[in-house]
């Protein structure tokens, strides 16, 4: 599904990252943890296509991204859903039509997707706000409308990046119970967060693998977690 | 990001809900009509020029190059023999027509624009006109001057080459001065037309971050803006020739007269090269405006 192999990301003469490698398996719960600046937002990027790895290989769904074109990296990212701490959205269209954002930049009529998406904004909690501009919104829908966005292609993997950075504990306890009944469905599910509390929830629920990164390297996380 | 026809024809296909992705952003918006506009308009003057110059071209050349006049300046009492003599020769030189002398009335003719229609022409020693008409190859200019040297002394052949080639050279000077003011105005479109584009596209970066982030393919993010700045293009270049046919239509013509600037107007064949400026229009911004996404696209990757 995703595999690292001896992955190195530099920047700038520095590097970043070095020496990762990893298998993600289908259907697994992974925790990506480590310090702010530690890397966690390269390596998932990297884990999505964003970024080409400076050394070693990242295979996206048997694919080395090495070799594919920037609309080939476009096509496989459709696979994987992205959630961003910052969520990034189209600010000058409702919610509505940025979680359908998806659908329509593949060529899918979002109008004959329509019952899906009435659905996947009553599962966030958002029917009442599907025609709000993203400005509109607190941060915990703002999350909850980018984990729709994230799913709506039903995609085999989401990546959530700090996705409760910005939110309270109650929103980021809601956020996670639609991550795991998501990953329970079947999904890879990788999060990166430094919210050890988030961890320990998700513990509590389903089983999860936790990597640390720390020293450019990654690690499996101690016992304490 | 390759161009072929299908993806040509793809990015120009019209798409509402893609089309929405691009915030709508007033200042280059104007900017791509006002100068679409103004170029288009330019054009218009630019080809009616050119087109002119040509026909002026085609008919100096046309109605000049097959006529010679020859002129007998002798004392009135060997006018008539010089006369006789020069057409003699005339009438028995290969390339020559037809040779003819001129009437007193033809002659008051030519001069009444100057002098009016009454001037006694009888009493003035005006030289006999010979009007020459030639054959397709024309005449040895060189070896008829000799034998009119020797058989009519008093005659003087013009064969209007020497006046006739500067204005003719001048007026396909003109209509190529036309055309390469076409050329300009579609390069300083295209390069407007850009500049424009790269200042979308900067402005966008982060609506082009959140397409890439759920799988927009370049054509995609590209398509957005090349239509939305190939439709102001062509809907700026049309109002701008329109404006410019009006405009020319406001132009005094002289028919009598017929030159460069009495006779700027579109005519025949003219209106395909008119109608043709929006649709050319639109094609610059599609390409400028696909040029500058790629490269855009590329520096964001």
């Amino acid at each position: 599904m995703i595999e690292l192999e001896n992955v190195a990301y530099s920047y700038g003469g520095g590097e970043l990252l070095t020496d990762m490698t990893l298998k993600v398996a289908p259907g697994s719960f992974h925790f990506l943890t480590g310090p702010s600046g530690s890397g966690k937002t390269t390596f998932l990027k990297l884990c999505y296509g964003a970024l080409q790895a400076t050394a070693g290989h990242v295979r996206l769904f048997d694919r080395d991204v090495r070799g594919l074109s920037r609309d080939d990296v476009a096509v496989l990212r459709r696979k994987i859903g992205v959630v961003h701490q910052d969520c990034q959205f189209l600010d000058h269209l409702p919610v509505t039509e940025n979680v359908a954002l998806p659908l329509a930049v593949s060529g899918q009529d979002p109008d004959g997707a329509e019952a899906n998406l009435k659905e996947l904004l009553a599962w966030v909690g958002l029917t009442s706000r599907a025609d709000a501009l993203p400005p509109e919104l607190s941060g915990g829908e703002r999350q909850r409308a980018a984990l729709a966005r994230a799913v709506i292609m039903s995609p085999d993997v989401i990546l959530a990046d700090e996705p409760t950075g910005n939110i309270d504990w109650e929103m980021s306890q809601r956020l996670l119970t639609l991550l795991v009944e998501l990953n329970r469905m079947g999904k890879t599910i990788m999060i990166a967060t430094h919210d050890l509390g988030l961890i320990r929830a998700a513990k509590a629920q389903v089983q999860t693998r936790v990597l640390r990164i720390s020293n450019r390297r990654l690690q499996m996380a101690g016992a304490d977690l | 990001m390759k161009l072929d026809l299908r993806t040509a024809a793809r990015m120009l296909q019209f798409d509402e809900r893609a089309d929405r992705v691009v915030p709508p952003t007033g200042f280059t918006a104007r900017l791509t009509l006002f100068s679409a506009f103004a170029m288009a308009f330019l054009a218009v003057f630019a080809l009616a020029l050119s087109l002119a110059a040509g026909r002026v071209a085609d008919r100096w050349g046309t109605e000049l190059a097959q006529s010679s006049t020859l002129r007998i300046s002798a004392p009135a009492g060997e006018v008539a023999a010089q006369t006789e003599a020069a057409l003699r020769v005339l009438r028995t030189t290969p390339g020559i027509v037809d040779a003819r002398a001129l009437t007193l009335d033809e002659q008051r003719a030519l001069l009444s624009p100057w002098f009016g229609t009454d001037l006694p022409i009888d009493d003035l020693p005006l030289p006999q006109l010979i009007d020459i008409t030639e054959t397709d190859e024309g005449y040895d200019a060189a070896g008829l001057r000799l034998r009119l040297a020797a058989e009519a002394p008093a005659a003087v052949l013009d064969d209007h080459a020497r006046w006739r080639r500067p204005l003719i050279d001048a007026a396909a000077r003109l209509r190529l001065l036309g055309w390469a003011s076409i050329l300009l105005i579609a390069t300083a479109t295209a390069t407007m037309v850009t500049l424009a584009a790269n200042a979308a596209l900067a402005a966008n970066a982060q609506v082009i971050a959140v397409l890439r982030l759920v799988g927009a393919k370049d054509t995609y993010i590209a398509s957005a803006f090349v239509r939305r700045f190939a439709l102001r293009a062509l809907t700026g270049a049309a109002f701008g020739t329109l404006t410019g046919i009006i405009a020319l239509m406001l132009v005094p013509s002289g028919s009598d007269t017929a030159g460069v600037l009495t006779d700027l107007s579109i005519q025949g064949i003219g209106w395909v090269w008119v109608l043709l400026i929006p649709p050319l229009s639109g094609l610059v911004a599609f390409v400028a405006t696909r040029y500058a996404a790629a490269r855009v696209l590329e520096d964001l990757a």
